[in-house]
């Protein structure tokens, strides 16, 4: 089966979901599961093969890349408007189809206690993702920008039905900022499709007849700005904080792990790859607005009450880093971006699914000053919680370290200043991990959980609290081991993502 | 002057007069012998026979369809694959208002209810046909005041009267405008037809006369307000809340094709050569700078007065305000393409709105009213309607891959397209796209009542299973006009050079 499938197949279980009755809701999960271990496979498969493809290719070519894209299918879809229904994968967008893939299956993992609407849920949930997909695959800028508006709808009822704290203002404001960040970007496909002569939307044919510098400067901050707000760009962030707080636990993981990822794989794929001279103009200033996110966030995160701020403060913080190294405009650079991407994407996944489910869900609480202790009542959250936070501050052996140490490397290259100034948010990291996790499941001076047990002496154990599921544990160590084994053996995505980036940057596409 | 031949006539007008037949036929069963049933048996009865003629007046459309056009009395109607076309939309969105209708409680006139309905859709039917002048007045006329009636039929309540009586006197006001525009068209070109008037601006090589502008102007308001575009639009919010649901949705489907239609016609082809310019710094006097104002008004009003609305039909009416500005936008590009992605839009835009207004229908008659709050929970009470109202609502709200969407993309990009130099247009489709970014607000807080908030009355509400079946089928329709537009797009392209 080729990448394409993890379309249709999450398309394929989503439709059948809504065809089963709403009162059997394990048969639900279950398909929902195997729905998303079904397009795992296919992605995984295909990622492998095309990872193989790749390094031979190296090999036959003195370590260059001459295409490094795989067609999948290419086919007219509304001739009136010469769009096609173009899908290709590459070394950049096969990392992020996997990480969705990933994300989907831990996240209906995480979703197993979920007992309320469970058929809507999981066929929002599931169209979401095939949306998600379709936005990585889609070679064609209407069918980008049509895969990209797909995933926006299922947000808003994912948060407003199962979310929490907020949550129908949580997620009016995501998807209205969503939504007006499309608008951007609808405006500069149409002003591209028309400078360009009106003849293609095809990211492949409009890249070999780049525009006129004069229209590249304005165009370009459109659809780069149109989808950085989606990656959490500061100023345009704030709807993330509240928008990851607002939602439930899968809806968190997948808003930080991928949805996130299709802004700044937006900014990349479309604006990046077809305005050079914009891109030239405007990086700097991309360039700091990511720096000033980059601490703004990791400093804010610092002074939060509620656990899962902070969880959702430090995604603007890492997303901020995913910015830079896109504006660094060096391999360096731009290939830790690109592996950021995945790594937060994971480690955001592991930290909602540790704030939202496996603390929240049983404590009914998220305040710092409210929680204390847990190591010992749920031991494995906390192991979970550090593995997460370890490779979110960027300790070397996960995939963060990584990823962020490229990172700075290729923003020191561009000016030193800036990896200083990101720099700085790495001590800051440091900082509200160990403070999140002393309060929560280190401090013994006050009781777990709000309710019904304010008394207990201190040598009176905690309350019980429901232990750990195995879905739950399931989960949580898939995206812990892909955490070390992309820390500790980094080439096998890193290759890929050299090698495109460096076709890239060669302008060789 | 060729004699006039009635059988020739009657050839081409052969669906409207199967029609008539069918509304005399409703009348007669009604009066003759169904005065004591029921009132659930009346509606179905007659709405049985309804259905069949419209059903039946499909068959002649469908045979002239494929042959040259003909025209008729020295160019009052015409015939031709893109009149038949629009016709057999027509015939469809009033067969879906006559199944919705035949669920809903319209009193107890219930022969006449569906005589006047079926005569309203004549009239649309001659609206399309019709170029010239007197025609369009006479069609136009004879749709709305149908409408006007059909709008008071719910009699033992005073906001449907107050309603009807708002619709008629707008109407009637802007049927003055549009006859006395008419007259000074016809006075200062002394032709009545269409393609006559197009020759006659084009050879007397003046242009833009004072007094062909006025004509023009009159004309414009005249059709504003029929529309419904701001500054003419203050009837539809009344006259859709107090109407019966169904004749609200067929005032804001059947009645808006056919009133675009002939717009289109009017301004493409009576009023070729007339366009001015709307491009930005480059304002000139002409049809397309009227529309890109009253445009560019009714999307901002339109959708920021929709987001205070609490009522569900005040909000269609609202969005339906906001939905004819973004039509006028494909107007304003004055292009091959303008006119193909204003049909488009049309099309998609009355299957969407039809298909809202009949669950309204369906579900607020069963739930005790049509105020928000009577659709909370509705997702699980009615889940079936609930999620056909999701794809209309969404459609509305222009989300990918529903026929909403595309049209919208279809038409702002006409309006790039027609300068494609400068982007003339440009601004009117920032305005368009922002203005969805607002609408998207209140459609999103329509979706939370039926989908998110739960309600206190869990009890299930069910729906007669042709109502759902015809539902269902429009949405069918609206998801493959965005996912599989090609046969669509490629048919209403082909047929528009003709225009």
């Amino acid at each position: 089966m080729q990448v394409d499938w993890t379309i249709y197949l999450t398309f394929l279980g989503a439709g059948l979901i809504l065809l089963l009755p709403r009162d059997s809701k394990n048969l639900i999960r279950w398909v929902a599961l195997l729905t998303g271990v079904a397009a795992l496979l296919v992605g995984l498969k295909n990622y492998f093969d095309y990872n193989a493809w790749v390094n031979a290719e190296l090999a036959a070519h003195n370590g260059v890349l001459t295409d490094g894209f795989k067609q999948i299918v290419n086919v007219p879809w509304i001739p009136a408007l010469n769009v096609n229904y173009h899908l290709a994968v590459d070394g950049i967008n096969f990392p992020l189809i996997i990480l969705n893939g990933f994300v989907c299956v831990t996240g209906i993992l995480f979703s197993w206690n979920i007992e309320n609407r469970v058929k809507e849920f999981f066929a929002f949930f599931l169209t979401l993702i095939a949306g998600v997909y379709g936005v990585f695959m889609s070679m064609d800028l209407f069918l980008l920008f049509v895969f990209y508006e797909l995933a926006i709808i299922p947000k808003y009822f994912v948060i407003a039905i199962w979310g929490s704290t907020r949550k129908e203002y949580g997620a009016m404001k995501l998807v209205l900022y969503s939504f007006v960040g499309s608008a951007l970007v609808f405006i500069g496909i149409l002003a591209v499709f028309f400078s360009a002569g009106g003849q293609s939307f095809d990211i492949l044919e409009l890249v070999k007849h780049p525009l006129a510098p004069e229209v590249q400067i304005w165009v370009f901050p459109l659809i780069f700005v149109g989808f950085a707000v989606l990656a959490g760009m500061w100023p345009f962030h704030t709807w993330a904080p509240t928008g990851h707080v607002a939602a439930p636990t899968a809806a968190s993981m997948l808003l930080a792990g991928v949805v996130m990822k299709l802004g700044s794989y937006g900014c990349f794929r479309a604006a990046m790859l077809l305005f050079p001279q914009g891109l030239e103009h405007w990086k700097w200033w991309i360039a700091v607005l990511a720096v000033i996110g980059i601490v703004y966030g990791a400093g804010v995160a610092l002074v939060q009450k509620d656990f899962k701020f902070i969880i959702g403060y430090s995604s603007v913080s890492h997303m901020g880093f995913v910015l830079l190294g896109l504006a660094t405009l060096n391999v360096m650079g731009m290939s830790g971006a690109i592996l950021q991407m995945f790594s937060h994407g994971i480690v955001a996944s592991l930290l909602f699914a540790v704030v939202g489910r496996m603390v929240y869900d049983r404590t009914h609480t998220r305040q710092l000053d409210e929680l204390g202790g847990l190591a010992k009542v749920i031991p494995f959250a906390c192991v979970t919680f550090v593995i997460g936070g370890a490779a979110s501050m960027g300790m070397p052996g996960f995939s963060g370290f990584v990823a962020e140490y490229q990172i700075l490397v290729g923003a020191f290259q561009m000016h030193p200043l800036l990896a200083l100034a990101a720099g700085l948010s790495i001590p800051l990291t440091v900082a509200y991990i160990l403070n999140a996790n002393n309060k929560v499941f280190m401090d013994r001076d006050e009781p777990a959980g709000g309710h019904g047990h304010g008394h207990g002496s201190e040598e009176s154990s905690h309350p019980p609290l429901p232990p750990i599921t195995l879905p739950e544990g399931v989960a949580a160590i898939i995206l812990m081991a892909l955490l070390v084994i992309v820390g500790l053996y980094p080439s096998i995505m890193l290759n890929m993502i050299k090698a495109n980036m460096e076709l890239f940057l060669r302008g060789g596409r | 002057m060729t004699p006039i031949s009635y059988l020739e006539i009657f050839k081409a007008l052969n669906s409207e007069a199967m029609l008539a037949v069918a509304a005399l036929a409703a009348l007669t069963l009604d009066l003759a012998s169904l005065r004591r049933a029921e009132p659930v048996m009346r509606r179905r009865t007659i709405g049985t026979v309804a259905v069949i003629g419209l059903l039946a007046s499909v068959i002649p459309l469908w045979q002239q369809l494929g042959h040259p056009r003909t025209v008729l009395l020295g160019g009052t109607l015409a015939v031709d694959d893109l009149i038949l076309v629009f016709k057999l939309v027509i015939v469809a969105l009033t067969l879906i208002t006559v199944l919705i209708s035949m669920d809903y409680d319209v009193g107890r006139h219930v022969g006449e209810y569906f005589a006047v309905m079926i005569f309203g859709a004549i009239g649309m039917l001659l609206l399309i046909s019709a170029e010239e002048l007197l025609t369009i007045f006479v069609a136009l006329e004879l749709t709305s005041i149908s409408l006007y009636i059909l709008t008071a039929f719910h009699k033992s309540e005073l906001r449907s009267q107050e309603a009807a009586l708002k619709y008629f006197m707008f109407g009637a006001i802007s049927s003055a405008f549009l006859l006395f525009g008419l007259s000074y068209v016809y006075g200062v070109t002394g032709m009545s037809s269409l393609s006559g008037i197009r020759e006659a601006v084009k050879n007397s090589g003046v242009g833009m006369s004072p007094l062909l502008a006025t004509g023009m102007l009159f004309v414009i308001i005249g059709f504003g307000f029929k529309v419904a575009v701001v500054p003419f639009h203050l009837w539809a919010p009344d006259a859709y809340e107090g109407a019966p649901t169904p004749v609200a949705a067929f005032i804001a489907t059947g009645s808006k094709v056919a009133s675009f239609f002939v717009l289109l016609k009017v301004l493409f082809v009576g009023f070729a050569g007339l366009e001015g310019s709307a491009f930005w710094g480059h304002f000139s006097s002409g049809w397309t700078m009227l529309l890109a104002i009253t445009g560019a008004l009714s999307m901002v009003l339109g959708n920021f007065v929709a987001i205070v609305q609490r009522n569900v039909k005040r909000l269609l009416a609202y969005s339906s305000i906001a939905h004819a500005g973004y039509i006028f936008i494909g107007l304003v590009a004055a292009s091959r393409m303008g006119a193909t992605s204003v049909l488009f839009y049309i099309i998609v835009y009355s299957l969407t709105n039809l298909g809202a207004f009949g669950v309204v229908a369906a579900l607020s008659s069963r739930a005790g009213g049509d105020e928000l709050q009577d659709f909370d929970g509705m997702a699980k009470r009615a889940p079936f309607l609930s999620s056909l109202m999701l794809i209309f609502v969404l459609s509305l709200a222009g989300i990918p891959p529903l026929g909403g969407f595309l049209g919208k993309f279809y038409l702002f990009a006409s309006a790039i397209q027609r300068d494609s130099q400068n982007f003339g247009l440009l601004w009117l489709v920032v305005l368009g796209i922002l203005m969805s970014a607002v609408s998207l607000y209140y459609y999103l807080v329509l979706l939370k009542h039926i989908y998110v908030i739960d309600s206190k009355d869990q009890s299930r509400i069910i729906t007669p299973t042709y109502l759902n079946v015809a539902l269902g089928l429009v949405a069918l329709a609206v998801v493959l006009l965005g996912v599989y537009p090609k046969p669509i797009l490629e048919l209403l392209n082909g047929l528009v050079a003709a225009l």
